[in-house]
């Protein structure tokens, strides 16, 4: 077996027995990117100087008996919208082009302070906004289960880093799905933690009331080791909270037995592909023969969480992203007539058309005549939504779903419908809207080989209970690739 | 709730257009124009059946975690950074961001 295609565990288990130097797995992983970066395009920026830098100080804490973290030494990337101290941080936009943040965000420190070793920042669709990578100001990235094929998005360069062998786990963010889509995609375990888990300083914002930062991981054990890493309070984020419950490796043990597992029936209406909802049902009836309780049940408001997704996030986005004036940092314009003209060519020039018809639609459901009709009424709905999960969470311990209607769509073909694009959220917003936690893992392959996930939401910090349920899946289905 | 939702699918208008993009603080291309209104009106009506739901004595939820404000002392922690931050403006101008006459 090649020390790429051990998992992070793995591979961090044998770095603490000595077996294997920071340095050899830092070798390993390079050797992957100089071979298929080419090919695939993951990485914005690598940084192959800095990461045999921290490998040394690295291996020396851990020679030196003090940094006993399992995952102390092991190669990790991180999606380009989480800032990195010295490091440039593009959010995959022109306007961000040669932005080096003078500090690191809380969640690439906690890994940093726990040995990991970060080699370079992966792409992503531009500012998170897209579904296939494909918005990123610095080309498309290709999907290493077949080349033709989108990796997903946004954090797409974070999973096809992973899928390819070029970073044994990744980072992402996930606002509307942007880590469980691409895990689905590319065949890899996905977690979008509660929200206020993880810190979000030093994240460059989309959405605040729905970003969260996780893991795209090789499998559940290594998705569940990064995330309780991940998982503390930070006074830098004022939503982030003091929580239980983040045992999560404790929790990788087989059994669902009496583990009561909602499906809702409008998940498997109309839109889904007959292969997709094969392999997702299929995984249910796995889950009921090891024991758990499985039922259809009437989730309500079903097709209201897209749009009530795109009118608040859109909205907060174009707040969020009006702090790209070119006066402190980012994209100016080289000719303009006075400071107003300056603003708009900086920001006309250094957004790009995905982010701004978002800023647009945002600023349009923000605007006076509109702001009740449209903003307020999605989060009233957003309100609904959240109640429709509790009382379907006061009868079941898990929710059970598909990821994504159909697996990865073809290089070039999502971005001439927008809205057809948006509308394949369906199945991942609604665990943003209400802040719960969502797992996808892979649980089966199309006539073409593509790889489909299947998605598991929890009640709010009920994490364990994923992990505890993604493990026995994994256990049952056995090895994938 | 009917009359709500015809205001609401009614297209762009140019002014309207004209309204946000420059509230938004951009530019539009008139080649973009025509594209641009069609795609809005688009989503704005997929948006609009949020109209059919009910919501009558629905609190809005802006937050996913509603407890109130958390409060704390205003403390710097950081270290001086003004050399990294002035490091990343476009133009500088002894140890400030320069910008363009503004009167």
């Amino acid at each position: 077996m090649g020390l790429t295609e051990l998992s992070a565990v793995q591979l961090g288990k044998k770095i603490a027995a000595k077996e294997i130097r920071v340095r050899e797995a830092l070798d390993a992983v390079f050797a992957k990117t100089d071979a298929s970066e080419g090919k695939y395009h993951c990485f914005i920026t690598l940084d192959k100087e800095g990461a045999y830098r921290q490998a040394e100080q690295v291996q020396e804490r851990i020679d030196a008996g003090v940094c006993d973290s399992m995952l102390a030494g092991v190669p990790m990337a991180v999606k380009d919208n989480l800032c990195t101290a010295g490091l440039r941080t593009t959010c995959a936009s022109k306007m961000l082009a040669q932005f080096v943040p003078p500090y690191s965000a809380a969640a690439v420190e906690r890994l940093q302070a726990a040995g990991a070793i970060l080699i370079g920042k992966t792409n992503m669709d531009e500012f998170a906004m897209g579904s296939t990578t494909e918005t990123s100001a610095f080309g498309i990235t290709k999907n290493p289960c077949a080349e033709d094929r989108v990796p997903g998005g946004s954090s797409g360069g974070s999973a096809a880093a992973v899928a390819a062998g070029e970073a044994y786990y990744a980072l992402g963010t996930d606002t509307g799905g942007s880590i469980r889509q691409p895990a689905s995609h590319c065949g890899l375990v996905g977690i979008k933690p509660t929200y206020g888990s993880v810190s979000r300083y030093g994240l460059i914002a989309y959405a605040s009331s729905m970003d969260q930062i996780g893991p795209l991981a090789k499998d559940v054990t290594d998705a569940a080791a990064v995330l309780e890493l991940l998982c503390a309070q930070d006074p830098k984020d004022a939503v982030s909270v003091k929580r239980e419950g983040t045992n999560f490796c404790g929790a990788l043990q087989e059994g669902v037995k009496g583990l009561r597992i909602g499906i809702p029936k409008a998940y498997f209406g109309q839109g889904i592909s007959e292969e997709v909802s094969a392999a997702v049902l299929r995984a249910a009836e796995e889950f009921k023969a090891a024991g758990a309780v499985v039922e259809m049940f009437d989730l309500a408001y079903v097709k209201y969480a897209v749009p009530a997704y795109y009118t608040i996030a859109d909205a907060e986005a174009s707040s969020n992203l009006e702090r790209y004036d070119g006066i402190k940092y980012g994209y100016r314009a080289e000719e303009y007539a006075d400071l107003h003209g300056l603003y708009r060519k900086s920001r006309s020039a250094g957004f790009g058309t995905e982010v701004k018809r978002r800023i647009l639609l945002g600023t349009f459901v923000l605007s006076a005549d509109c702001y009740e009709a449209y903003y307020l009424k999605a989060l009233k709905v957003r309100r609904l939504i959240r109640q429709a999960f509790e009382n379907a969470f006061a009868d079941y311990d898990v929710i059970l779903g598909p990821a994504a209607p159909a697996t990865a769509p073809k290089l070039g073909e999502s971005l001439q419908d927008p809205l057809q694009m948006y509308l394949a959220d369906i199945y991942t917003v609604s665990a943003n809207l209400t802040g719960l936690p969502a797992i996808c893992l892979p649980c089966g392959k199309d006539r073409a080989g593509l790889p489909i996930g299947l998605q598991l939401t929890g009640r709010a910090f009920g994490e364990e209970v994923l992990f505890r349920a993604a493990y026995t899946y994994e256990k049952i289905r056995g090895a994938w690739q | 709730m009917e009359e709500g939702k015809s205001k609401m699918t009614d297209t762009i208008s140019d002014n309207m257009l004209e309204y946000i993009t420059v509230l938004a603080q951009l530019e539009t291309e008139p080649s973009e124009k025509a594209q641009l209104k069609m795609e809005l009106a688009r989503m704005l009506e997929y948006m609009a059946q949020l109209q059919e739901v009910d919501t009558d004595g629905t609190v809005p939820m802006q937050q996913v975690n509603e407890e109130g404000n958390a409060f704390r002392e205003d403390v710097v922690t950081n270290t001086d950074m003004r050399a990294q931050i002035l490091a990343n403006a476009p133009a500088v101008k002894d140890g400030t961001f320069v910008v363009p006459a503004t009167f």
